[in-house]
């Protein structure tokens, strides 16, 4: 499936900002074999001076510009054309739950998609007692973890409510589990903590979402903003499986990736720092429109 | 019969009195008993002494640390008043035999802290090749992602560190702890010095002790030796003034002659780090970091960091600027690294480590967990990520085999539950060192703190550093957490020393340095300084004229009005002493303290003097003539701090700044009390009361005998050009250093502030005291106040 996705994120400040730093993270990965993107191009408003294109730890693509003088507004737009596959269903098979402790003990790589980062307490997902204790309930004698991963995640759906009311950015994940109502990004924190509770390394995928659903299918939930969903380790031969909790399905062709990290903090879409006063507002706006055979061909 | 005549002294008589712990290594007594032949001088010296001497010699070491402001703090300690961690004028010394030792041992220590960083942010092979536990740094939080695969522009990760070394059992040196991240402490060490030479300036002459200005010069070359462009600064980034250290890194930053930089002083622009100063931005091309690099930069490290540098990584990354010592190497002082670093050293240097370090398990490992288990009597157990000892984390930790910090846990069960998070550390004990308490040398434990820097000649080891002592004879390492005293260390020779200053001899002619750029940060704590002490000054009047009134039962509606007046000001007259003074002044030293590195050490001492005697004088005035007393004492005690300020400042943009602040709020509340009482419906008295206020009734008196009215009050008050006390005069003296400040900014086309003051002096030139009326004062009032603004927008932001 190829898209077309055009995201639009605006600040207004109430009153001008003077100066400012950003770091940007929303132009989509290239993943052998899944998603190719076939053109990328970020653009700023106003224009940004001293730009710089990188990659982060996690190779996601990042960029970072300043601004020097007063502004009123800030926008920023991506405007991508991707293709999509789904998941490549692995051969292998994951391990069963006992011996996942072993395993990453014996790990010794350390690069970007090494399980060992994924492990611990990251800036956003604290370890949590209830949110272990949870997760620790699904797991039964004999299950992979790959069982565990998908089982935790329709669980969470399952006892979690869509609320995009209920919880903010900065609402952390023990108070959104604690009301059982949140956003994506919520469920996404909630699940990182029950699987790394349990021992399965887990991380953040931010991405999009097909904005209309395929004729006959339901609407998915979070495809109005940017979207978040889980990516787990299944073991060294299955790898890493990611599982949208939020609509509780594996991630497939209805989702393009941007950037993965051990939690929101490593993926921030933007990021900065300006000096300013008073109130800011900001607006978000996305697209992801299959493009059809017809338009694809002219 | 004791003998009628005093006896001589013999000459180490406090030796013979010394009794070394049994069992112990002493720093004075070896083994034998025996003096160490190093300390023979000094003995022999202080043994010369008699108690009233050695109190006098001791007290001129702590006039000068109190005269030099500098204080330590306890672990944990917030509310420690003065230094809580007292000087102990005896030095530790050593034989510069035996330092040579120890300076092998932690040159080679050095040198393979830089091998491992450099490995844990580039290839990573002590990992994969299995040297170290790949959890121990994917789970670090002092392993700083962005760092991966940055090489620092210098070649190093490190140029500055601290070690902290102990003698154990076997008489050998111990490395206790890794100081890589920000090493504190340098400053006292030369503090110390300075106190300790105080103490015997004869003695230190002519002991052979090797100096420490030597050591700080090759620093100082070596900062100044990796500067790419030669118009950039050297700066020291500070958390701020509510670190422990800040009076420390002030005074280490005076010393070197570097500038002392806050997050918020530096901003990232053109792809280079840049202080922002009054005259604009100015690049930093090397940055000596003594904030800890988690905190650093808010974009790419904590993004809740409200001292940090947005970029800061950025610019590191690109290699536009050099930092001492760079990010991410806080990852070197993790406790769990000392149990593999004896191996890793043997790999990556081929020798094994010429100085242990205390023997640490990690308990991730089951043969490891096991041994500490077993042990766990002789050992302290904490976090394996923490970057401090156990005792010093706050974390739950266990000394001795038993738990601290969690309750009703059992050891066992901790050990179990928290295996790969845990590390045992064995339980050193220290050699002890003497100390002078009741006339007597006394043995007390004792760590030394080392420092080194990278010169062009490699690492350098200063001579000397600061001994921490332990308060009580017990000589396990954890006896340190409840506090002790500091010293001096002495390395002594057989020879004399070079005579070294930080003043280098120059072939060149002489040239005048003049100072760099005022950073904005300092020019507008300078301003407000100035604002708020005069604010202070002008309320102790208005206040000192209510009072008096009140006991002359002066008219009701004058009365009102004073009251109105200070309610302006957050001053509740019917206090005898207002609390909203002592707040006024609570400012002013708030905004003093965040300069300490360019405030005269007598000008602060003369500002909390005032704040300490206001703050005792607040609590017992009586409303009244005693309260009227009080203010006086307080005017006068104003008066002695102006005039340290006026005689001593240096005039650069600081004082201007100061200056500038302080008569644009004498201006201000001027015009703000003619307004008030000067007006032809004010109540009757109120022309005295600004008479008075203005500290001008001898001038008026044999100007205009004894009678007040509007015309010549408003006149001596507002218009005249030689009166200190009107608003003219203080007009002028800002258009004089407001001229001299854009002087120094050529670029700058709008000269805002620089019109603006010029419109209103004259505007004052044209006024007479028939057309400065209450709308023209008011106006004049709203105009002066809003000079702040500009000056704000075109000198501070």
């Amino acid at each position: 499936m190829i898209y077309d996705i055009t995201l639009r994120i605006t600040y207004d400040y109430a009153n001008a900002a003077v100066g400012g730093r950003h770091v940007v993270c929303l132009r989509p990965l290239n993943l052998p074999g899944v998603q190719r993107v076939i053109s990328a191009g970020l653009t700023i408003d106003p224009a940004g001076e001293e730009w710089l294109e990188r990659m982060d730890f996690f190779a996601n693509h990042v960029a970072e510009f300043s601004f020097r003088g007063p502004h009123k507004s800030m926008t920023v737009m991506l405007k991508a054309t991707i293709e999509r596959a789904a998941q490549i269903p692995s051969p292998a098979l994951s391990v069963p739950m006992p011996d996942l402790a072993g395993l990453l003990w014996r790990t010794r790589d350390m690069a970007p998609r090494s399980p060992l980062h994924f492990i611990s307490a990251s800036t956003r997902v604290p370890m949590d007692a209830d949110m272990t204790a949870f997760a620790a309930g699904l797991v039964q004698p004999g299950m992979t973890a790959a069982m565990v991963i998908r089982a935790v995640g329709r669980a969470l759906h399952r006892r979690m409510k869509f609320d995009s009311k209920a919880t903010t950015v900065d609402t952390s994940a023990a108070e959104a589990f604690a009301k059982r109502r949140g956003v994506c990004q919520d469920f996404s924190h909630i699940m990182i903590a029950c699987l790394r509770g349990v021992g399965i390394p887990a991380g953040y995928v931010s991405g999009f979402l097909r904005t209309l659903p395929p004729p006959g299918k339901p609407r998915l939930e979070g495809a109005d903003a940017m979207h978040a969903w889980v990516r787990a380790w299944a073991g060294p031969d299955m790898g890493w499986i990611e599982f949208d909790p939020t609509n509780d399905m594996d991630s497939g062709t209805d989702h393009v990736v941007v950037a993965y990290g051990r939690d929101y903090s490593d993926v921030v879409p933007i990021k900065g720092t300006m000096r300013m006063s008073g109130r800011q507002k900001s607006h978000q706006a996305v697209d992801m429109i299959p493009m059809t055979e017809a338009v694809r061909r002219t | 019969m004791p003998p009628k005549v005093k006896p001589k002294p013999v000459d180490t008589q406090l030796f013979a009195r010394y009794r070394p712990l049994p069992g112990v290594p002493d720093e004075l007594a070896d083994a034998s008993g025996a003096m160490r032949p190093a300390w023979r001088r000094f003995i022999t010296h202080m043994s010369a002494l008699t108690p009233v001497e050695v109190s006098a010699a001791f007290a001129r070491g702590e006039r000068h640390l109190a005269d030099s402001g500098v204080f330590f703090r306890k672990y944990g300690d917030k509310t420690g008043a003065g230094r809580d961690w007292p000087f102990s004028p005896v030095p530790v010394i050593l034989p510069d035999t035996e330092w040579r030792h120890i300076e092998a041992g932690l040159i080679q220590r050095a040198d393979l802290m830089e091998a491992v960083v450099a490995d844990l942010y580039g290839a990573n092979r002590l990992v994969s090749d299995g040297h170290l536990p790949a959890s121990l740094i994917a789970q670090n939080p002092e392993w700083l992602r962005p760092m991966v695969g940055v090489t620092p522009r210098s070649g190093h990760f490190l140029h500055f560190l601290a070690f902290e070394i102990g003698r154990g059992p076997d008489g050998g040196w111990w490395v206790l702890s890794d100081r890589t991240d920000a090493p504190s402490g340098a400053g006292f060490a030369l503090e110390n010095r300075v106190a300790a030479s105080r103490v015997f300036p004869d003695l230190y002459r002519d002991a052979n002790v090797h100096r420490l200005a030597g050591f700080f010069r090759s620093f100082r070359d070596a900062l100044d030796q990796m500067r790419i462009d030669p118009a950039s600064r050297l700066g020291i980034l500070t958390p701020g003034p509510l670190t422990d250290t800040y009076y420390e890194q002030a005074y280490i930053a005076r010393y070197l002659g570097l500038t002392l930089l806050e997050g918020g002083d530096l901003i990232v622009q053109d792809g280079r780090l840049q202080v922002r100063t009054v005259r604009g931005l100015a690049p930093v091309d090397v940055l000596w970091r003594r904030m800890d690099g988690v905190w650093s930069d808010p974009l790419e490290l904590r993004e809740d960091s409200q001292l940090g540098t947005p970029g800061l990584m950025s610019v590191l990354r690109q290699g536009r600027v050099t930092m001492v010592n760079a990010l991410g190497v806080g990852v070197l002082e993790t406790q769990a690294l000392m149990a593999f670093l004896p191996k890793i050293c043997r790999v990556l240097m081929g020798k094994p480590l010429l100085m242990p370090n205390v023997a640490t398990w990690w308990c991730g490992q089951n043969a490891e967990l096991a041994h500490v288990r077993a042990h766990a009597k002789r050992m302290m157990i904490g976090p394996a990520m923490a970057t401090r000892m156990p005792f010093e984390s706050g974390a739950v930790h266990a000394i001795g085999g038993e738990l601290r910090g969690a309750n009703d846990a059992d050891l066992h069960d901790w050990l179990t539950d928290n295996a790969g998070d845990l590390v045992g550390k064995e339980l050193v004990t220290l050699s002890t060192t003497p100390v002078y308490k009741g006339d007597a040398l006394v043995p007390r434990p004792m760590t030394l703190r080392v420092f080194l820097a990278r010169t062009s000649e490699g690492w350098q080891v200063m001579p000397g550093g600061f001994a921490r002592i332990g308060s009580s004879p017990d000589t396990t390492a954890i006896s340190m957490r409840n506090g002790g005293s500091v010293a001096d260390v002495w390395i002594v020779g057989d020879k004399p020393v070079e005579p070294v200053t930080m003043l280098t001899a120059r072939s060149t002619p002489f040239v005048r340095v003049q100072p760099g750029p005022l950073p904005s940060r300092a020019a507008d704590n300078l301003f407000w300084l100035g604002r708020y002490i005069e604010r202070t000054e002008g309320l102790l009047r208005l206040v000192r004229a209510y009072n008096s009134r009140l006991v002359k039962a002066a008219s009701e509606p004058l009365l009102d009005v004073v009251r109105q007046r200070l309610k302006a000001y957050q001053i509740d007259a019917t206090e005898a002493f207002p609390t909203g003074l002592v707040e006024t002044l609570g400012s002013a030293v708030y905004s003093a303290s965040q300069i300490r590195d360019r405030f005269s050490v007598d000008g602060w001492a003369a500002l909390k003097d005032m704040e300490t005697s206001m703050n005792r004088i607040a609590l017992k005035a009586e409303p009244g003539s005693d309260a009227a007393l009080v203010m006086s004492v307080m005017l006068r005690k104003i008066a002695g701090f102006s005039g340290l300020v006026h005689e001593n400042m240096y005039r650069a943009a600081g004082w201007q700044f100061l200056t500038i602040g302080r008569s644009m709020e004498r201006a201000a509340m001027m015009t703000d009390l003619l307004a008030a009482v000067a007006d032809p419906k004010s109540p009757d008295g109120g022309l005295d009361l600004a008479i008075e206020v203005g500290d001008s009734i001898m001038i008026h008196r044999q100007r205009y005998a004894v009678l007040t009215n509007r015309e010549n009050v408003v006149d001596l008050l507002a218009l005249d050009p030689s009166n200190p006390r009107s608003v003219r005069f203080h007009l002028g003296i800002m258009g004089k250093w407001v001229e001299v400040l854009y002087g120094t900014r050529p670029e700058d086309q709008t000269r805002r502030f620089e019109r603006k003051v010029a419109a209103l002096q004259d505007a004052f030139k044209a006024h007479t005291v028939y057309t400065l009326d209450t709308p023209a004062l008011m106006k004049a009032h709203w105009q002066i106040l809003d000079l702040s603004t500009v000056l704000n927008a075109t000198f501070i932001l």
